[in-house]
């Protein structure tokens, strides 16, 4: 795994983020629908790969079931709006709540009878498949005929969050800017060094006062709660949403594609990952359609995730900054000082 | 005085091994005490059971008058009990410094604070010109002295060193001794395990001895040196000094 950049006083990292940003905006302003609508899921899954990566990159706790918090915050804010006409801004609220508690007490439950590593993972399968079927069969939440926002319109309206492709791409770039923003100020907060501790080594962690049973709790209940108010908004974005769409295995694993392709533990990694992967598997499925192939997205999918795995282990954005160290080197070199003669 | 740490019949069994067999021993503060015995004499054992990270099967220890033997490692920590391991465990994707920087955690949650802590750490074990450099760079020396910044950035009263001076050469041991003679010095209590006699006799006021399990002999380097026990333990059944 590659060291991120650290320490305190370095702003080139934020600068280079608001740069990207900004190109984003202004792109945001000029691009065609569909390119809008694009980067749209590839932002919004920036955010998501996000509050994964918190979890396993940072925390190392691994989840391969975060379909199931992104589908508490999808269908608080849909039950809310579509049922009550509510905000979805106490929909994101509610969301984060709600999955924030159920990622708190799934890694209570797991953590308390010492279900770890793997086997957490493997929990939290279990617990989105578990809620995907009551989701499937519960009529308050639309069972699998599922929820449907009204239909979208050309006025803005911020305080039901609704509005035309174009305000959704500004809401996704500012919730991606948002989590970049996070993640960067909590990995360089005390809980970001806790945390690393934690995901290196547990024992030895434990033995330097780290309170390992409550960090573990807390960082997964933070990830499930930001996961949430991904969730809501990809359910907003879509307009509608089913519990196979978007519980199930599928969505749980385009969540953590981003930042395994992009950087595992990094900053950056999920934009960069997610990029990469989700405009490739839009122009596969395209081009697969017009060769009367289907599933040729999936399978262009799987190389490229092997060839990354294979090539660039630890991901895009490591890889581009070790590139980028090689062609101007660091000012800061530490070379192995010569021992003294007395020693 | 009542003792700092303070450890009563102490015992482990392993399913039928019993490692650590109704030990007692204290430790005064601002001293160095050594833990020694052969290979599978149950030094880290007791040690484990002093740091929380395993629990005895009898037997009690007591840190400032308080029971710990119960007590999670964290906490153990958080009384004022740190320790490192034997075999070096650095955070490898962190930096010295932030490996330096974990222990303040236990104490304070302001970064900057625990920054400068580390630093401390670091100078007062002779690796402060090394702390951006990664884990990996350190020479094994330097390792085994990062494990020891880690825990004196808990701010411990008592430090618990596993085989510090293990696989080191004699030049770089007499650098860990003078470490330890020295933070000693500036009022720490330590607790060495070791099977390196010749440094022991050196750095410690007070020798623990033990031999499969059991204490054998306990008291001042030299003491413990004649005592016939000690070296039928060490040299076989036989020899006598």
């Amino acid at each position: 795994m590659q060291k991120r950049f650290e320490g305190a006083p370095d702003i080139k990292p934020w600068l280079a983020g608001a740069m990207v940003f900004a190109i984003l905006a202004v792109a945001g302003a000029l691009a065609n629908p569909y390119l809008i609508s694009l980067m749209t899921i590839v932002l919004l899954f920036t955010f998501l790969g996000q509050s994964w990566n918190l979890m396993l990159g940072i925390g190392g706790q691994l989840s391969i079931g975060h379909a199931l918090f992104v589908a508490l915050g999808a269908y608080s804010v849909a039950v809310l709006d579509v049922k009550y006409g509510i905000s979805p801004w106490i929909g994101l609220l509610l969301g984060m709540f709600i999955a924030g508690c159920a990622g708190a007490v799934l890694a209570w439950l797991s953590f308390r009878f010492e279900v770890r590593g793997i086997y957490f993972a493997l929990l939290t399968i279990a617990a989105a498949e578990f809620a995907r079927i009551m989701f499937s069969g519960w009529e308050f939440v639309g069972a699998m005929q599922g929820l449907f926002f009204p239909a979208p319109t050309n006025a803005i309206e911020f305080a039901m969050l609704r509005g035309d492709a174009r305000f959704y791409y500004f809401v996704a770039l500012a919730l991606a800017a948002l989590g970049i923003v996070g993640t960067e100020l909590i990995s360089r907060s005390y809980l970001g060094y806790v945390w690393r501790a934690m995901r290196d080594d547990e024992q030895a962690a434990r033995a330097l006062g780290v309170r390992t049973f409550r960090h573990k709790i807390l960082v997964i209940a933070i990830s499930a709660a930001t996961a949430a108010v991904g969730g809501g908004i990809l359910a907003l974005v879509q307009g509608s949403i089913f519990p196979d769409s978007i519980m199930g295995m599928g969505p749980s694993v385009d969540v953590l594609i981003g930042p395994v392709v992009g950087g595992l533990g990094t900053t950056f990694g999920p934009l960069v990952g997610s990029l990469a992967a989700i405009p490739l598997n839009h122009l596969m499925g395209a081009l697969g359609d017009s060769l009367r192939i289907p599933g040729l997205n999936n399978i262009a999918y799987g190389i490229v995730l092997v060839l990354v795995v294979w090539f660039l282990p630890d991901g895009i954005w490591p890889a581009m900054v070790r590139l980028s160290k090689a062609i101007r080197p660091p000012s800061r070199v530490w070379l192995p000082q010569p021992r003294k003669a007395e020693e | 005085m009542t003792a700092l740490l303070d450890v009563k019949q102490l015992s482990k069994s392993f399913g039928g091994l019993v490692a650590v067999n109704n030990v007692s021993f204290a430790l005064e503060a601002g001293r160095i005490t050594a833990l020694i015995g052969p290979n599978g004499a149950g030094k880290t054992t007791c040690f484990n059971l002093v740091a929380g990270a395993l629990r005895p099967t009898g037997g009690q220890v007591f840190f400032e008058g308080r029971p710990i033997e119960n007590t999670p490692p964290e906490l153990v920590c958080r009384m004022g009990i740190a320790r490192t391991f034997q075999i070096v465990r650095p955070m490898r994707d962190m930096s010295v410094l932030e490996n330096a920087m974990v222990g303040a955690f236990s104490w304070t949650t302001n970064v900057n604070e625990a920054r400068s802590t580390a630093y401390e750490s670091l100078e007062s074990v002779g690796l402060a010109g090394k702390a951006d450099a990664r884990t990996d760079q350190l020479t094994l020396p330097d390792r085994k002295m990062l494990e020891a910044a880690k825990a004196l950035s808990t701010r411990p009263k008592l430090l618990l060193l596993d085989e510090v001076m293990a696989g080191l050469r004699p030049t770089e041991a007499a650098g860990v001794v003078r470490v330890l003679q020295r933070l000693a010095e500036a009022g720490l209590t330590i607790l060495l395990v070791e099977h390196v006699m010749r440094i022991v006799m050196e750095v410690a006021s007070r020798v623990v001895v033990l031999h499969h399990g059991a204490k054998i002999a306990e008291g001042s380097p030299s003491e413990v040196a004649m005592d016939p026990r000690v070296l039928e333990s060490y040299l076989g059944a036989g020899f006598h000094a």
